[in-house]
């Protein structure tokens, strides 16, 4: 049991440190400023090129076959350089390394880990929601290719996708769950329209929505079987929980920081409230960081894809939260500078999204607790 | 990186686990069995975990607060009605001065609000203070100066120790109470001897409310699979299992942050690891007495009666929760770490 580095993992993190000393972007969050987008494919790119992303996937996918833990490290020298967060594309590559054929997996993941394709996830509808099974886009086989109708929403980045993965019914004759199929869909094509959702806090590039309407992809990007889409889904969703797969440490880490310093800076100028608030965020994210090191280290055993990610889920959405509260009570809300009310704002949005905070409590009650269902 | 447990650690855990699980209370009645406690008392006793921080050979611990925690935990979880914080405390504080260890039960006395060590002066203790965990024992040890050297301290303990923890009783100790010099101390305690001291006491406590919520959420979990309402076992119903998950991702975030003050304890600067266990103690014992109420929730009117166990567990958290700095004094550690407000102080 020891939470310290190795030798190999503390040279590791030297390196890592004297490289962002110098490849800082210095980007905004996305959470609060669109320009972050801007400047995020580099960033990826960069990050990936230096030989510091993808640190836990295999070296035949572009990533480094370190062990998990590596990614603990990345997070906490990305937060103390104040580097933007790594890009959270953890679950597409998870879902895509667990049930993607050998072929599905040596012609997207590559470029999926080093940040020269952008993905998208279509998951979501307008009228399928928490009950994602009940999704009705479509997928009708027409030769060699499928062809794709529906609408999905909440699509994270659809605006600067290159690839999009789409769960469509293929079977409709069968319970809904069993009815699902995954695809790899080519975002450019005429008969795919994506435009921007404007969140509560004024951004529009976190989210989109995307029409398909008759959209066509070849029948040999399906990944996995006929009806596997369901599994497949539950495979990413699982990992889309966990903030040791997103480095949502770094993202929470970061924000904190900021607000320190802004306390520190004058600290006359805070009363007990705003510090105290900023002090339950600071324990907030301590206790996130030594979760995901002990959840990561439990990997080195092997990865699984189980309910602990809802527990992951709920404890990372009360860390973002109780940053947007310190954000608030350190910035006053209305007044001045709005990024703390746009931080405080999207952060509102954690206890929805990747599945909400009550189907997180349906899945720990059922499958960890083993409650009784109803 | 790898915070696993080592097997041996996990056959540490286990063997604790099944000692307490077989002497520990069972019932709130069991708590009045003396026979019983005798024996958990003698089966602790005999297996020398409240002697892991005495000095080894070369004058480290014997064991990491690692395995220490590990213990608070398992004997927090069956509720075990056995001194262990107090006699850890007081080994750990006997190494620092190159004492041998205790030849008797002891214990270690903290200020009133139990937020830090109590304090000797002249002979005398400054101010009201409390022996904690104090069942058996015969004296309690406080940090006191003689002269210009800060010694460790011994209170003669006499009286009825009661409270509000039914499985850990204190002793109160009045000012102006006598401080004798602790016998065959070598060295002077030093600040930094404090800090990681202060530490270890904070990270055993996390341990505890751990252990705690674990016993507590069992015991809620299981009674919600039973009980029967509406033709159906209340566990069923969405608002009670939504209470319980909630409550089981608290104790599951407490252990994390829990390990890691642990671990701290032994492996960080003293300054470092009174930071990390003073984040630890905010949360756990923020997320206990949320846990603890909750297990009374799940329990209906039977949770508030007194033969309920539930509140064994909620009583115990809330003295675990005071030793050594609850939330209030955590969280201004933390900000004055980041050097922000004022220093609640160690001494």
């Amino acid at each position: 049991m020891d939470f310290a580095d190795s030798p190999e993992e503390h040279s590791f993190r030297l390196r890592l440190r004297e490289w962002l000393a110098a490849h800082n972007p210095g980007l905004p969050p996305s959470s609060t400023d669109d320009a972050y987008w801007d400047g995020q494919a580099a960033w990826h790119q960069a990050l990936h090129e230096a030989g510091f992303f993808g640190l836990s996937w295999p070296l035949e996918v572009g990533g480094h076959g370190l062990p998990s833990v590596y990614e603990v490290i990345l997070d906490e020298e990305l937060i103390s350089a104040a580097a933007p967060p790594r890009p959270s594309v953890g679950y597409l590559v998870q879902g895509l390394l667990e049930h993607g054929s050998p072929d599905v997996q040596r012609r997207f993941l590559p470029g999926l880990v080093s940040g020269y394709q952008r993905w998208c996830q279509g998951f979501s509808e307008p009228e399928a929601g928490s009950d994602l099974a009940a999704l009705c886009t479509r997928a009708d086989r027409d030769g060699d290719h499928y062809v794709i109708t529906g609408h999905k929403v909440w699509t994270s980045y659809s605006d600067a996708a290159d690839w999009c993965l789409v769960l469509a019914r293929t079977d409709h004759e069968v319970p809904k769950h069993r009815g699902i199929s995954a695809f790899a869909v080519p975002m450019a094509q005429p008969a795919i329209t994506q435009r921007p959702l404007r969140m509560m806090n004024g951004i529009t590039r976190e989210f989109g929505e995307v029409l398909f309407d008759g959209a066509r992809v070849d029948a040999a990007n399906m990944i996995g079987k006929p009806g596997d889409g369901w599994r497949l889904a539950m495979t990413v969703v699982s990992h889309e929980r966990e903030p040791g797969e997103l480095g949502y440490v770094a993202r929470y880490g970061k924000s904190v920081n900021e607000l320190v310093r802004r306390v520190q800076a004058s600290p006359d100028s805070f009363g007990s409230e705003p510090c105290r608030e900023l002090a339950w965020a600071l324990v907030e994210v301590e206790m996130l960081r030594c979760h995901v090191s002990r959840r990561l280290s439990d990997r080195l055993e092997g990865i699984t894809h189980g309910p602990e990610g809802s527990v992951d889920k709920l404890l990372m959405t009360w860390v973002e939260q109780a940053v947007g509260h310190a954000a608030l009570a350190v910035d006053g809300g209305a007044g001045g500078d709005d990024t703390s009310l746009k931080l405080y704002l999207y952060s509102r949005a954690q206890s929805v999204m990747g599945g909400t905070s009550q189907i997180q409590r349906n899945l720990i009650a059922s499958r960890i607790l083993e409650l009784p269902t109803s | 990186m790898d915070v696993r447990l080592s097997p041996e650690q996990v056959a540490l855990r286990d063997t604790v686990g099944r000692a307490v699980a077989r002497l520990g209370p069972h019932a709130v009645a069991d708590l009045a069995d003396t026979d019983r406690r005798a024996a958990l008392d003698a089966a602790v006793t005999a297996a020398g975990w409240r002697e892991l921080r005495t000095a080894s050979d070369n004058g480290e611990p014997w064991s990491s607060a690692v395995e220490v925690a590990l213990v608070a935990s398992e004997l927090g979880q069956g509720l075990a009605d056995t001194p262990f914080l107090g006699p850890s405390l007081a080994a750990d504080l006997r190494r620092y001065v190159g004492a041998p260890p205790a030849t008797r039960p002891e214990t270690v006395a903290l200020v009133s609000d139990l937020s830090r060590p109590a304090e000797g002066e002249d002979g005398a203790l400054t101010a009201q203070a409390v022996a904690i965990d104090a069942q058996g024992a015969g004296q309690a040890l406080v940090l006191a100066d003689f002269g210009p050297r800060c010694l460790v301290g011994t209170i003669q303990l006499d009286g009825e120790a009661a409270g509000a923890d039914l499985t850990r009783p204190s002793l109160r100790l009045r000012a102006g109470a006598r401080v004798a010099p602790l016998e065959d101390q070598a060295l002077q305690v030093l600040e930094s001897d404090v800090e990681r001291w202060h530490a270890f006491g904070l990270a055993l406590t996390c341990a505890d409310l751990v252990g705690l919520m674990r016993g507590a959420l069992d015991l809620a979990v299981g009674y919600a699979k039973d009980r029967r309402q509406y033709g159906a076992p209340i566990g069923s119903f969405q608002a009670v299992q939504h209470l319980l998950a909630d409550a089981h991702v608290l104790m599951e975030g407490s252990a994390s942050i829990a390990l890691h003050a642990a671990w701290a304890v032994d492996a960080l600067e003293p300054t470092e690891s009174f930071v990390a266990a003073s984040a630890a103690k905010a949360y756990c014992t923020r997320s206990a007495r949320t846990v603890c109420e909750t297990a009374i929730q799940v329990h209906g009117g039977i949770g508030n009666t007194w033969e309920c166990l539930a509140h064994v567990y909620l009583r115990r958290a809330l003295l675990s929760g005071e030793v050594l700095g609850g939330v209030g004094a955590s969280l201004s550690r933390v900000l004055h770490a980041h050097d922000i407000g004022v220093s609640y102080g160690l001494r």
